[in-house]
């Protein structure tokens, strides 16, 4: 009897050891993180194996963050979502309840480790002197942007546009409605995603300025050096594309601690030096600092104090038959 | 008992055919049909209700659902319509003359057949864009092409071509010289014989190939999406206003639009296979 009960000790013991030597998570994340995140998942993979002894794969899935929430919800099996805007996750939250509705609670900064914001990319030179964002409205001039209904980007984009007009001296919610329309009758192209619009900027010479993230412009200015040149508007808004554990799906792989101390990995210093590399505004201020110069100082509204939250800046601006689609309305 | 089972009215479907099998294939046929088409079909045809009937009708009566409406079935029109007529002289020309490098163009019309489609979307317009090879020119004349309608029906057209050409090819392989040499012996001109003779016993195919043609191009996304500019009311198609409302989860007002365009697909299609037949059977 004593035998037998051993001999299922040590084979429970052997299956479990076998399992925990290899997880594998699944972190679905927007289009411009695929640079961030395979830095990032290299150094996890190494700091995970060090502590616990086993070994953690990573596996990237990237999309308009929009989309990337549709498909969590139809259920694709991520263990955590990175994604561009709260309002992504808080779909998840409610459509599919596969995690709590005060997610973003758990997390220091509202669950953004990191932060980022929209700037203008312009060709070498500036050619059309664009300096801030009344230039964008130039005769002649043709603005690059993607669709702000199937892009997050481009939503912090349109929120980045409206807040200036809102809060610049003289400014108001008529003034902002007016400058973003305008801002869009210079829109040529209206791509589905940040990374499709990039490339018809970059590749394709299509436009005189796009409204980019931070980080993608760097990366554009990286990859071809000398063809492009990053302004710094007056002002911008400060994007904050959280993260968080899908709690059913870890509960189900059984990678919670895995996935916990994953998220956990991107508020460390190795984390958060990781992302300022990656152009990424790193939240920790010492290692912000150490950064300067990469990231310029430049006002940057939050979302709650100019449009009161997420949810209510999708309802009035992107829901169907909010103020963007008033924007296309053919005029009658 | 015999003589009721032929009374019935099953009888003349069993006995059509002196081949064996009948109602084992015809069941194959209706399962494998069943499995594979009805079935999403019909999960399509129950999605959109949950609107309600006014819901419903205001979902696809949006201007923008229309305009988009007008712009995959009017490029799709246009484009089935510029591959009739320029894949019939490809197709003629791959089948009745002999000239170096035949094959080689007879497998470049099944290019846009084995292309990905985003492939040929991007393709298309790196070429097309205004710093590209024929952008640019045309741009200098002030001609557009990508990221207006005009590149949408350019990429329509791409992915229509191989199936008016591979439709027609057969069809005239089988048709055999004497009645032209006749016609001609007759007195006939060239222009005559073209009418009276070449276009009639091709038309059904014709008729079939362009049909084919359009039907692909109501529904293309991947080629068309990278050319179009997808601006709202302008450029915008109806396939990707069905990946918008489905990004903001609107999935019934996206199943609306779905079901407006299977619907008139397939009344169009219907019609052009009833006229086919009846163009076939004047013959």
């Amino acid at each position: 009897m004593k035998k037998i009960h051993a001999l299922i000790a040590a084979i429970v013991l052997a299956a479990s050891s076998a399992q925990a030597a290899d997880v594998t998570l699944l972190n679905v994340s927007y289009d411009p993180t695929r640079e961030l995140y395979k830095n990032v998942n290299a150094a996890f993979a190494a700091e995970w194996k060090a502590k616990t002894g086993d070994n953690v794969t990573i596996n990237q899935s990237h999309n308009g963050s929009g989309s990337q929430a549709r498909a969590v919800i139809d259920g694709l099996d991520a263990d955590v979502v990175t994604l561009a805007l709260a309002y992504d996750i808080d779909a998840i939250a409610q459509k599919a309840q596969l995690l709590p509705a005060n997610w973003q609670k758990r997390l220091p900064d509202n669950s953004t480790p990191y932060t980022s914001t929209i700037v203008f990319l312009v060709r070498k030179g500036n050619p059309w002197k664009i300096k801030d964002w009344p230039d964008l409205v130039k005769p002649g001039i043709h603005v690059i942007t993607p669709n702000p209904k199937t892009s997050g980007g481009a939503r912090w984009a349109y929120l980045a546009a409206w807040a200036y007009a809102e809060k610049k001296p003289g400014g108001s919610k008529e003034a902002a409605q007016k400058f973003v329309h305008e801002i869009y009758a210079h829109v040529p192209v209206l791509d589905t995603g940040a990374r499709g619009a990039t490339t018809n900027f970059a590749q394709r010479g299509i436009g005189d300025v796009l409204l980019s993230w931070e980080n993608e412009a760097r990366l554009a200015v990286q990859e071809e050096p000398g063809k492009f040149d990053i302004v710094y508007p007056s002002n911008s808004i400060l994007a904050e594309p959280p993260v968080s554990i899908v709690d059913k799906n870890v509960d189900r792989h059984r990678t919670r601690k895995v996935a916990e101390a994953y998220l956990q990995f991107l508020y460390s210093k190795k984390g958060q030096e990781i992302e300022a590399h990656n152009f990424y505004r790193p939240r920790d201020p010492a290692i912000l600092a150490a950064h300067a110069k990469d990231f310029p100082k430049i006002t940057l509204y939050t979302i709650d104090d100019v449009f009161g939250g997420w949810t209510k800046a999708q309802a009035t601006h992107f829901a169907d038959g909010g103020v963007f689609d008033q924007i296309y309305k053919p005029s009658k | 008992m015999r003589s009721a089972a032929i009374s019935s009215p099953f009888a003349r479907l069993r006995n059509p055919s002196v081949l064996p099998g009948f109602g084992l294939t015809l069941g194959f046929t209706l399962f494998y049909l069943s499995a594979i088409v009805l079935i999403p079909l019909t999960a399509l045809l129950l999605k959109p209700w949950t609107l309600g009937w006014s819901g419903f009708i205001a979902a696809i009566t949006e201007p923008r659902v229309l305009a988009a409406l007008k712009l995959s079935f009017g490029g799709a029109a246009i484009a089935a319509v510029v591959n009739a007529v320029f894949g019939l002289i490809v197709a003629w020309t791959l089948v009745r003359y002999r000239f170096p490098g035949k094959r080689l163009v007879d497998a470049l019309v099944d290019l846009p057949f084995a292309l990905p489609t985003a492939v040929a979307g991007i393709a298309l317009s790196a070429l097309y864009a205004s710093n590209g090879w024929l952008g640019g020119p045309l741009s200098l004349l002030n001609i557009k092409i990508a990221f207006t309608p005009i590149g949408v029906i350019f990429a329509l057209i791409f992915i229509g071509l191989p199936f008016v050409v591979r439709t027609l090819q057969p069809v005239i392989a089988d048709m055999s010289a004497e009645a032209e040499e006749a016609a001609a012996t007759l007195g006939a001109t060239r222009f005559q014989t073209l009418r009276r003779v070449v276009l009639p016993a091709l038309a059904p195919a014709l008729v079939t190939g362009t049909g084919l043609a359009f039907a692909r191009a109501v529904g293309e996304y991947g080629s068309v999406i990278f050319i179009a500019g997808n601006l709202p009311m302008k450029s915008e198609i109806a396939p990707l206003l069905i990946i918008i409302k489905l990004q903001q989860y609107d999935y019934e007002g996206a199943a609306a639009i779905g079901l407006v365009m299977l619907a008139a697909s397939f009344v169009i299609i219907l019609a052009l296979n009833l006229f086919q037949s009846l163009l076939a059977a004047r013959r």
